[in-house]
């Protein structure tokens, strides 16, 4: 109750204090409001810098060592002599290959199954929930735990999948093996697709759809005329992010050939570097081509985007 | 849509039903194989002719499976709260705040968004022997912190900006005090933000393999994913098709539990962040 006499005085001085140095430019709120802004973002700044920032570095840094971690006394700068000896293995060309294709196909019959599913998502009347639900159990499942389920498919004498086609062994062969893991990918990539691109849907107004097709245009038409052009913004977002998820393929590939069979993606042979062969320098140094690869995904998306790129204050609206 | 003819109602119901059949199978197949006895395993038909617990039953028994669930959950749990934290301060500066270098930050988030996981692998593996992090629980956490926080940031700043903050000063204009007004006004409008968010991130850090087989040797920070790997070889002399499709089942109930009660939510989240970006 001793508190209501001083409150007000106690309030005013602060107010007055400040009034004392008017600053030209930049009013005393806005000054305090970016003081509170940099506390704010400082802490998820520091992670995120700390976390990915300065480990690149230090890659940048170990991709121009001699450094084995079996050799611990031969530990020498050697320059890019690292950066020729990699881009002059036929394995990493393979595996860049083997990368670009699983993204190729992967993501160009995940963006047409998308699509379907968007249209499935969004015209359905019955069971709309349901469809929802579980089209969300392949995005959520853990990677590993649906790519063992495809292993164990396509097992001879075990799978329902290797009875089915004959008793084949798909995994023991190149090509068929790359199908395989590229059928895991959509499984599970698919509903994510199909999502994004349905957010972009119902973007699209039922009415100008209705008119077009009073004006005589076909279903197909209206598509690619009214919706496709609406929605390239979504798909062009959806693209990004599946593609460059894809180039970083990983776990399918692991749990379903360990890349053996010429199925070694960039980071399958990249982690078989440090961990098999523990080498530090090379290792590093596909690491730093595979994030150069991925720079140069994202900026030719992002200049195709053009104004629309997500966190610019253009596409928001 | 309610000028749909009957026969188009029974095409899209047909696409709904192919849809379900198609989304299922392989999780079925995993219900299945997880039932079979050992000397069943052979026999490739969908499901089994017998059905056995002995599955379940040998792995929520072993050490080997139990002690990276317990990892699982606690690396997700503590991750996940950290991230939303650090990213619901960052994403109210986001929708809320002016101030400069807010692009050089979203810039920030979307270029970690995109970062290819391996290339952290290498020189993270040398910095967390060297700092003592590696096959800890804060080995995983951390790099899974900084993972979260572009997807919450994004999904965060793209639901606070939805939230009507001129009822914050409404509220205090009726007399409330700041802090009523956020307890009582603010908090509920966002935490159905903060809760999308936080599902997307523990899914993220469940579902991590990557960095879990890289940053951890034993069982005592190994995740159930990166444990699974390790099921073959030792003393079993069974083929250890059985207990990983068990131990798959076992790591897939949260997720269908997740996806049953908030379904609606995860399509928001999701879309919001990626779309309205």
């Amino acid at each position: 109750m001793s508190t209501t006499v001083p409150a007000t005085g106690t309030t005013a001085t602060p107010a007055h204090a400040k009034r004392r140095k008017p600053r030209p430019q930049l009013s005393e709120g806005a000054k305090q409001e970016r003081r509170l802004a940099f506390w704010l973002v400082a802490p998820a700044v520091l992670v995120m810098i700390a976390v990915t920032g300065y480990p690149l570095f230090y890659a940048i840094y170990l991709s121009l060592e001699r450094y084995n971690l079996e050799l611990p006394q031969d530990i020498k700068f050697i320059g890019f002599a690292n950066y020729a000896a990699v881009l002059s293995s036929p394995y990493w060309w393979q595996s860049l290959e083997v990368t670009v294709i699983i993204t190729v196909f992967s993501v160009g019959i995940t963006l047409v199954l998308g699509m379907l599913l968007a249209q499935v998502l969004h015209r359905t009347v019955f069971f709309r929930g349901t469809v929802r639900t579980v089209s969300l159990i392949p995005y959520g499942i853990v990677t590993v735990a649906a790519s063992y389920s495809w292993q164990f498919a396509w097992t001879p004498s075990e799978g329902y999948l290797s009875a089915a086609f004959n008793n084949g062994a798909p995994l023991t062969s190149q090509v068929q093996a790359i199908a395989v893991i590229v059928l895991a990918e959509i499984w599970k990539t698919t509903p994510f697709m199909g999502l994004l691109l349905l957010a972009g849907l119902s973007l699209v107004p039922d009415d100008l759809l209705r008119a077009a097709r009073v004006d005589g245009a076909s279903p197909w038409q209206a598509f690619t005329r009214i919706t496709l052009p609406l929605m390239k913004p979504a798909i062009l977002v959806a693209l990004l992010f599946r593609t460059l998820d894809s180039f970083r393929i990983f776990d399918n590939i692991f749990i379903l050939t360990s890349g053996n069979n010429g199925t070694a993606s960039v980071s399958t042979l990249g982690y078989d570097n440090l961990f098999n062969a523990l080498n530090l320098g090379i290792g590093s140094t596909i690491a730093i081509l595979i994030f150069i690869c991925v720079a140069i995904i994202a900026v030719v998306f992002i200049l195709g985007f053009g104004t629309a790129a997500p966190g610019t204050d253009a596409g928001k609206r | 849509m309610a000028a749909l003819t009957g026969k188009q109602q029974t095409g899209w119901t047909a696409a709904n039903f192919v849809v379900i059949v198609l989304a299922l199978i392989p999780v079925a197949w995993l219900v299945s194989l997880s039932f079979k006895a050992p000397s069943a395993v052979t026999d490739p038909s969908f499901w089994p002719a017998q059905w056995t617990w002995g599955n379940y039953s040998g792995i929520l028994t072993s050490a080997q499976f139990l002690r990276p669930l317990v990892n699982s959950i606690g690396i997700g749990l503590i991750s996940t709260f950290i991230s939303v934290v650090l990213a619901s301060m960052a994403a109210y500066a986001v929708a809320r705040l002016s101030f400069p270098g807010k692009s050089v930050l979203i810039g920030l988030a979307l270029l970690i968004a995109m970062f290819p996981l391996i290339a952290l692998v290498t020189p993270m593996f040398t910095i967390e022997r060297s700092l003592g992090l590696f096959n800890t629980w804060f080995g995983l956490i951390i790099p899974y912190v900084a993972f979260g926080l572009p997807l919450g940031i994004y999904t965060l700043s793209a639901f606070f900006r939805e939230i009507p903050w001129e009822l914050e000063k409404a509220a205090k204009m009726d007399g409330a005090s700041p802090f009523q007004a956020f307890t009582l006004v603010i908090a509920p409008l966002a935490a159905p933000g903060m809760v999308t968010t936080a599902i997307l991130v523990f899914l993220a850090c469940w579902n991590d393999f990557l960095l879990a087989i890289s940053f951890t040797s034993t069982i005592s920070s190994r995740t159930a994913p990166a444990a699974m790997e390790y099921f073959s070889g030792g003393s079993v002399f069974t083929t250890p098709t059985g207990p990983i499709s068990a131990a798959a089942v076992v790591i897939t109930i949260p997720i269908i539990i997740f996806v049953l009660f908030f379904q609606r939510r995860i399509v928001a989240g999701l879309t919001s962040g990626a779309v309205k970006g």
